[in-house]
Order: C-alpha cells, then structure tokens, then sequence
C-alpha cells in the first residue's frame, strides 16, 4: 500500500507538472501545432486521392450505434413533428459563398446522383462500427450551388443542440470535394435512423465521428471559420478543445 | 570509448519521457471508452474481449477526464517517440551499437547457457565478461527496441482513419482498426512491464554509477 502511495504521489507530481507546461506558451503553441504536422503529413501521404476502405455486406455491424445527439427534441426545427411526417418537409439549405443558393427538399436529394458506401465509422471515443450508407456526394451539390472563389471551408449546420449549444461541424475544401464526402439519406438501405441523423447526415469518412454532423440543416460556404460558433470550426471544437483535424 | 554513446543516452532519456507522457496520456484517452474489442468494430459490451477499469487521476495526463487534453499530449509526444526512435535506429546501425552489443550468438540460445544466465541473474550477478550486456539483457533489449516499441508505433498509425485511407497495409497488419486498438494497450503494458523491470535491476546493479553512466557516457 506504501509502495503504491509513492507511486501516486510521483503520478500526481508528474500530472501536475504535465498541465502547468500545457498552459505556458511554448507547450501550449506546440500541443496545437501537432495537428498541422498531422495533417501535414497525411496531405503528403495523399489526402486529396486516398480513399477510406470500403468493405462488404458481410462486415456490416449488425447494430449501428449512436452517440451524442441520439433524439433531437429543439423545437427551433420543430423536428418531432418534422419525424413524424417522415421528413416530408424537410428542407436543406446551400448558402454562404455560392453562386447559386438552393434550398433542396428530400425527394429532390434522393434524385440526384447516389453513392453507396460500406465504411468504418471510428469515434474518437475508441469504438467503430461498419454501415452502409447512401446519399448524394457533397461535391455534386457543391457544384450544382458553385462556390465563389473566395469560398475555403464549408460548414454544416444542424438541427441538435447539445447543452444548449447548437451542433455544428466544418471541413476544408479536400474533404468536401472527396468522392466518399456524401449527404447520407440512408443506412444499411433504410432511412436514416432518428439515433444516427435523421432525415440527413454527412459522411466524412477519413476523420473521427464527431466531424460527420447529424440532422443537416444547412451547409454554408465561408472563406473562414473565426466568426462561426466559437471560432473552432465545430461544436466539440469550441467546447472542448477536440482537434478541428481528426484524420488521427 | 565511452561505455553508451552520445546518441543512445540523448535518445534514452528522451524516450523515457515520451513513453511516461504517452502512458500516462494513453490511459487518459482508454477512460473513454473502457473496453476492448477484436477486428474491425466493436462499440457494445457484448463485443468486447476485455473490460478495462477507470485509470484514476494521478495515472493520467490530464488528472481529470480531458479527452481532448490527452490526445493533444498523445498525439504530440507521438513524433518525439517515432522519429526518436528511427533516429536512434540509423544511429545504432552507423556504429554497430546493435552489431555490437545486441546481436546475439546460436551459443548464446542454447538452454544450458540461457539457464546458467537465469541463475547467475538470481544470485544478483550481473557479471558479463566480454561483452557488454548478458544474453538476458540482449533478449529484454532486442525485444523491447524491434518488437514492443515498433508495435506501438505502427497499432497507433492504424487507429487513425486518414492513415487506414493512404496506408491500408498497416491496419491489415493488425486484422483491424479495433485489433491494433487492443494490441497497442496490450503492448503499452508490456513496456510499462519492462520498465518495472528495467528500474529494479538498475536499482540491484548500482544505481548511482548506472545512472551517471547514462548520462556522462562513462568508460567503457
């Protein structure tokens, strides 16, 4: 028992030591610069083309868990009532710095050009788990609105709010232009389900979960994301300081 | 000569940092998600192949449930470790540190050595006349340098999405994503193993002259 008191002891002591550097300058400027040197790497190692596994019917988890948000009850979007009409009036919006700003309904998603996709999800929890999901690449409706050469990152609005914050996400132009970059409809051939995003919810295959916003609203061109939420690009960003990149 | 070249005793104590913070950081980020799964997936309780406790504070970088904070030390202390441990590999290779002192003989395997080695180590006689380090030592090394602290390296690459995308090989590797999840925890025990090991022998074979050894070079 002594013995492991000492051991605690020079745990906490190293604890310690490890969050006063966090918060000096030059630990704190290197803690953040880790993520462009991954990011960084990962452009080198040829973020623009590599494409994420996509495995075969037989992977599929037979349960697609959900997290976070797992029943929206804001009744900013009134989506109880937008679920129990099946989303039959749900509307996407494309605004921000496009050409064209559009205002989408469900059937005409579902009329554009499908892809299907069996993928890993991975939290940044630790677990993963495989589905099948279809919906329309991000970039055909990117082009359909034509974004202004100014445009850098496109932001994806949500219906959820967690504690009170409204969730939100945020991608550069790499991943929103990414063939498996996709506004999923459906998982393992149903509709969404209400835990996993209902009606719409993007696939951003090559990073974490918490990027893949759920109850899409709104996807938003902008030249940058400072003014946005708290200026970290998505909600956890803010909220908890999670890495705006989350390829790792 | 001196007894540990400049290289290896920068990159010792340099590792030995890395490999606390990554622990203990690590540790901060399997709170998060407190069980172990084989293969691809694996999210539900039913899945799992091992239950994991809840690491309290004093074991964690940070103290308190941050998981964010903890992959940020994770994920910086991730390169030192990496590149530090390439650099020291080259390094090892341009002056047969490795040829040296821990390519072992067939002599050296048989069982009548290796156990002879055992009982020397169990009377506390570290005595090896001839080379520097015995045969249980170059085994302990071996394994540590070209099998554990790779292992780490490459289970870690294959928990990250983006690398699954541009390097598949690595996570077929391990036969998943949640397969290298489990090796690289499995794995981060074993060093920490070793380093029980590796502190309580130095502590029997004078501490003082060891420790001063690894940092001034001292004679070979």
């Amino acid at each position: 028992m002594k013995r492991r008191g000492v051991l605690a002891g020079i745990g906490a002591l190293f604890v310690g030591a490890c969050s006063k550097l966090a918060g000096t300058g030059p630990v704190s400027s290197l803690l953040d610069a880790a993520e462009g040197w991954n990011k960084g790497l990962h452009d080198l190692l040829g973020r623009r083309t590599a494409l994420a596994r996509e495995f075969s019917p037989a992977d599929i988890s037979p349960f697609f868990r959900g997290n976070g948000t797992i029943d929206p009850r804001e009744d900013a979007y009134n989506y109880k009532a937008h679920a129990a009409a099946g989303f039959a009036d749900w509307r996407l919006q494309v605004t921000g710095l496009v050409e064209t700003p559009l205002l989408l309904t469900m059937d005409e998603i579902r009329a554009m050009p499908q892809r299907t996709q069996i993928t890993r999800h991975d939290c940044v929890e630790g677990w993963s788990a495989i589905g099948q999901w279809s919906g329309p690449q991000l970039s055909h409706i990117l082009d359909l609105a034509r974004l202004r050469p100014e445009a850098k990152f496109i932001v994806f609005r949500c219906a959820d709010s967690l504690a009170g914050g409204p969730y939100y996400e945020s991608v550069d132009l790499i991943d929103a232009f990414h063939p498996q970059t996709i506004m999923a409809h459906q998982l393992n051939g149903e509709p969404l389900p209400i835990r996993n995003g209902a009606p719409l919810r993007m696939r951003i295959e090559r990073q974490l979960g918490y990027k893949h916003a759920k109850y899409l609203t709104e996807i938003e061109a902008v030249a940058s994301l400072d003014t946005i939420g708290g200026g970290g690009g998505g909600y956890w960003e803010d909220r908890a300081g999670y890495q705006w990149y989350a390829g790792i | 000569m001196k007894k540990h070249a400049l290289t290896t005793r920068i990159w010792h104590w340099v590792n030995l940092v890395c490999l606390v913070v990554l622990f203990m950081s690590g540790l901060g980020i399997s709170n998060a998600h407190k069980r172990l799964y084989w293969g691809h997936w694996g999210f539900a309780p039913e899945d799992a192949w091992l239950f994991l406790p809840k690491f309290p504070g004093w074991m964690t970088i940070p103290g308190r449930y941050d998981l964010a904070g903890a992959r940020d030390w994770h994920l910086l202390m991730a390169w030192f470790f990496a590149v530090g441990l390439l650099v020291f590999m080259l390094a090892s290779l341009a002056n047969r540190h490795f040829k040296r002192d821990l390519v072992t003989s067939l002599a050296e395997w048989r069982w009548s050595a290796v156990k002879a080695d055992i009982a020397k180590h169990l009377k506390l006689d570290f005595s090896h006349a001839g080379s520097k380090f015995n045969f249980l030592q170059k085994l302990a090394y071996g394994v540590t340098i070209f099998i554990l602290l790779p292992a780490m390296i490459f289970s870690g690459i294959a928990m990250s999405p983006a690398m699954d995308a541009s390097w598949p090989f690595v996570v077929d590797l391990f036969g998943g994503r949640q397969s290298a999840r489990s090796v690289h925890f499995v794995t981060a025990w074993a060093l920490a193993g070793f380093l029980a090991l590796h502190l309580v022998l130095v502590l029997l074979s004078g501490p003082i002259r060891q420790i001063r050894d690894m940092i001034t070079g001292g004679e070979a």
